[in-house]
């Protein structure tokens, strides 16, 4: 099939995952997500725990494993429809080939009893029958090099390493197989920041040296993702509400709710003492029930806001460059009408 | 003025293990907790801020110093008067996961609270603690109080332990990461919580954390901690902004910020 658009690696569209547990009804953890992913490109996904981020991980590799079930939506990776394919041929093909997911806590998986290289070679034969173990070893032996592990990790075991270490070696294998996009799910959460810094230059690296095409950062941290992505986008409650890039996103934010989590970053810098910490009362909604129209319309305390307006339902549009999913975006945002609390007020 | 010192440590060490597998978990730490401040102890993983708090908390035995609180030592305490202490100092630990036990529902565990304080009071007259406390910290009383811990999530188990607080009113709280498991939003909730705590009443907070933004936006003083010893102690705000010790350098140059570039 020909490549119509060749830049654009990745396109998701309007793909739905709900898990679907046997005696309740549903949880609409991933509704209706769209998103293009371009070729060198890193986009990073934040937002609250449980707004479904790992979910739409799952649902990107077509992971559809029991309760989560495939709701609707396609995921195009260069031109072919992914998810109409069986399940042997994803597992062959797209599964850690193309597209390579790297789970949450991942790097407490390894198997501690098997050295690294074992798990090498059972990754590239798995997929590659035909390679020798010596190459598959060598490929593996400079992978590290490029990525700037010491090649010795290769004759150790996974259980002595550090947390820090066993993340990146957890990186270095996936990428064994150059996938074009590569998904890691808070590859930095578990770790203090000397570390983090080691891991996002190493993520930076990876993309630049094309090992992988692309990638997707998930993470609920959004001052790494201020440094480590091109673009990003904001999840709530299984829905992108705003997507643009880094600075659109962390400097002038439009939607209310990226707004209210770019103010409560906390940062050592001079100043932030005398910022007021922004609360968002209430908590995120049932995803068994999501309301009607803007999810976060309960909590959203925008000036400009109106209830029956807000409550149909919304699109993406396109506001100040990027896309947001909101009628009543701050334009001017300085929004200052969150519950304040300054402990430093004289 | 030693009146206005809280808490006091002089050369409080811990060793853990022995012979060569000895590990000084804490080394020499002198500190001083000045009555109504917030305090923070930084450091990264493994460089013994846990282990000073468990100390503090008297729930861990020092190997060799002294740790006094009002003046009197405490180190070696009956078991009564350790609960006259704990009376005064409480903790909100590190897992939520592993602070309750899990076959009491909510209920059970803030009535709980109530054998230490010892007051004669009605159950009526508890139940509306209770729930005044739980509202404190957000949550709604009719949807928690018969719930068990694992049926909660941690940040809500996190402020599960800061309405004991409400109910027991220390004068000191030691919260040790208490928003390291969560995400940016539920951390300014957890925050917000304890700051009305300190708000309602004269309240210490020593937070131990890693998170520099945090210590540094809510702290009056800030001790830096690096393999057991404190490498740097003073105003938050002179350590962030002028720091002395070559590691307080490096570790906020390993911080993320808004402004400058990180990588």
């Amino acid at each position: 099939m020909p490549d119509q658009n060749r830049d654009i690696l990745l396109e998701v569209d309007d793909i739905k995952g709900y898990y679907k547990p046997k005696n309740t009804s549903s949880v609409k953890a991933v509704n209706g997500v769209s998103f293009k992913l371009k070729e060198g490109e890193t986009l990073g996904v934040a937002g609250e725990s449980g707004c479904g981020k790992s979910t739409l991980a799952r649902c990107i590799s077509g992971l559809f494993n029991p309760p989560l079930e495939y709701e609707g939506g396609r995921v195009i990776l260069n031109g072919r429809d992914i998810l109409s394919l069986n399940n042997e041929d994803l597992r062959k093909d797209i599964r850690g080939r193309k597209i390579s997911y790297i789970p949450q806590s991942a790097m407490n998986a390894l198997n501690p009893t098997a050295k690294i290289k074992t798990l090498v070679w059972n990754i590239i034969h798995q997929h590659n029958p035909k390679v020798t173990k010596e190459e598959a070893i060598a490929k593996a032996k400079r992978r590290s090099e490029e990525l700037n592990l010491p090649t010795r990790i290769l004759n150790e075991y996974a259980c002595e390493f550090s947390g820090g270490m066993k993340q990146r070696i957890v990186i270095m294998l996936s990428t064994l197989l150059d996938p074009e996009v590569l998904i890691a799910d808070e590859p930095t959460s578990a770790l203090d920041v000397s570390t983090q810094k080691v891991l996002v230059k190493m993520l930076h690296r990876l993309v630049e040296k094309g090992l992988a095409k692309s990638l997707i950062f998930i993470t609920h941290d959004l001052i790494t993702l201020r440094h480590a992505c091109d673009r990003i986008a904001v999840m709530y409650a299984g829905e992108f509400v705003e997507i643009g890039t880094v600075d659109q996103i962390v400097f002038d934010p439009v939607h209310p709710y990226t707004n209210a989590l770019i103010s409560s970053i906390l940062v050592p810098e001079p100043g932030i003492r005398e910022k007021p910490l922004k609360v968002i009362s209430g908590k995120p909604p049932d995803l068994h029930n999501p309301p009607q129209g803007c999810k976060f319309y309960p909590r959203c305390e925008a000036g400009g806001k109106d209830e029956q307006v807000c409550k149909e339902e919304q699109e993406l549009r396109e506001v100040k460059g990027r896309k947001v999913k909101c009628a009543a975006p701050l334009l001017d945002s300085k929004d200052e009408n969150y519950e304040e609390v300054s402990i430093h007020a004289e | 003025m030693q009146n206005n010192i809280l808490l006091k440590t002089d050369n409080l060490t811990k060793v853990f293990g022995t012979g060569s597998d000895k590990v000084t978990a804490v080394k020499n730490v002198d500190l001083e907790i000045k009555n109504d401040s917030i305090v923070s102890i930084v450091g990264q993983s493994g460089s013994g801020k846990t282990t000073v708090a468990r100390m503090l908390l008297l729930l861990l035995k020092p190997t060799s110093g002294r740790i006094s609180f009002k003046n009197n030592p405490i180190t070696d305490l009956s078991r009564s008067s350790k609960i006259k202490y704990w009376q005064q100092v409480q903790g909100v630990f590190q897992d939520p996961f592993a602070s309750f036990n899990q076959f009491y529902r909510v209920r059970k565990i803030l009535e709980d609270c109530y054998k230490l304080i010892d007051k004669k009071k009605t159950k009526a007259e508890k139940l509306e603690e209770m729930a005044y406390a739980l509202e404190e910290v957000n949550l709604d009383p009719d949807d928690v109080l018969d719930k068990y811990p694992f049926e909660l999530s941690g940040g809500q188990r996190q402020r599960i332990m800061i309405a004991r607080a409400f109910i027991i009113k220390p004068n000191i709280l030691i919260a040790d990461e208490p928003s390291s498991m969560i995400d940016a939003c539920s951390r300014s909730n957890i925050l917000n919580a304890l700051l009305n705590l300190k708000r309602e009443e004269d309240l210490t907070i020593i937070f131990i954390t890693h998170d520099m933004g945090l210590a540094y936006y809510v702290s009056d003083e800030l001790l830096i901690m690096k393999e057991g010893e404190i490498v740097e102690k003073g105003d938050a705000v002179k350590v962030v902004e002028a720091p002395e010790h070559p590691y307080t350098k490096q570790l906020l140059n390993d911080v993320p910020v808004m402004t400058e570039e990180w990588l």
